[in-house]
């Protein structure tokens, strides 16, 4: 039987880090699409945002997330509209060698309605405050089929090691 | 490479209905469905039966938040699994994510889920994560998803059942 989880690409970052980790010529032959993550920033904070970045433009306000956080005392949910952010992720200060991990679901990307696509993200650092687990659902209001993605932070570089796979999913 | 995460069947709704996967092989180690869908007429809660078992074998927490509030609830004894939540309305065309990963589902014990709706409309919305308990010692062989109201899932409502193998 075929195998339905098939690697389609990876990206690591090397010394100094890199400016964006991106996936272009995403195949349109399968059905869904999987990124699984582990990043941290080289910014000079504790914390930093994962952006994203579909097809190649700014996602802007097409772009919402709606999500719960719970950060080990309280339980919080909350929404935004403001943009391509998809998650917060470790500072370049944040406890050495520690990375945030994220798995990001585009269900049905070469279709025709709004993207969907959910996150499921910790950032766990034995830090005593501003740990937490996070889950979101995220809509992309735009028809297009997906066939770039790419990941950014904002003023700083995704630290080396910081890696990216991009995995297909198909149920044909 | 062995190939450890296969297709077993997959459905798209061409007319109205529930969805419902049989013969289900009992050479894998555990189960994962995925459905990107909608609901045909109204919002309605994703429930889940196995093997066409209508006793009182399921239960259930959950926690979910709507970008505002956050809310757990959990459910005993219930005669399906309240897994999910809403499905959209067919008046949308975004579609809700829900994907429920069933662990040792041949196995000889009960069997436990742990369920993802992830369903934002934009102006509302709601993310959700379910634990789930279903307490027979039978393996799974038929898997029906429907919703609680009987108001079907729409027309293109795609679900997917893959099998994993740890072996």
């Amino acid at each position: 039987m075929a195998n339905t989880y098939t690697l389609i690409s990876s990206v690591t970052a090397g010394s100094g880090g890199a400016a964006s980790m991106e996936f272009t010529s995403i195949p349109a032959t399968y059905t869904d699409l999987v990124v699984l993550l582990s990043v941290r920033s080289t910014n000079s904070g504790t914390d930093a945002q994962l952006r994203i970045n579909i097809n190649g433009t700014g996602v802007g306000t097409n772009h919402s997330i709606r999500l719960i956080q719970g950060d080990g005392s309280s339980v919080a949910s909350s929404t935004s509209t403001t943009g391509w952010i998809v998650g917060g992720m470790n500072g370049g200060t944040s406890t050495a060698n520690t990375f945030t991990s994220l798995q990001v679901y585009f269900p049905n990307y070469t279709g025709s309605t709004n993207k969907s696509y959910s996150v499921d993200s910790t950032m766990e650092r034995n830090f005593a405050t501003g740990t937490y687990a996070e889950l979101s659902a995220v809509l992309y209001s735009n028809t297009s089929v997906i066939s770039s993605l790419s990941f950014t932070t904002p003023s700083a570089n995704l630290a080396e090691y910081s890696t990216a796979y991009l995995y297909g999913i198909s149920n044909a | 490479m062995a190939s450890t995460y296969e297709k077993i069947a997959t459905t798209t709704l061409g007319s109205a209905g529930t969805i419902t996967f049989s013969s289900i092989p009992a050479t894998y180690t555990d189960l994962r469905v995925i459905l990107n869908g909608k609901n045909a007429t109204a919002s309605d809660y994703i429930v889940v039966r196995f093997n066409g078992d209508t006793g009182t074998n399921y239960s259930g927490t959950n926690l979910s938040g709507n970008g505002t509030s956050v809310s757990s609830y959990t459910e005993s004894n219930g005669t399906k699994g309240y897994w999910g939540n809403y499905a959209l309305g067919s008046s949308t065309t975004i579609l809700t994510l829900w994907t429920m990963d069933i662990f040792s589902y041949a196995g000889s014990t009960y069997k436990t889920v742990l369920c993802s709706t992830s369903n934002n409309l934009g102006a509302t919305g709601e993310v959700l994560r379910t634990v789930g308990l279903y307490r027979s010692t039978n393996a799974i062989t038929t898997i029906l998803i429907l919703n609680d109201g009987s108001t079907n899932f729409a027309v293109g409502t795609t679900a997917t059942l893959y099998g994993i193998k740890a072996a």
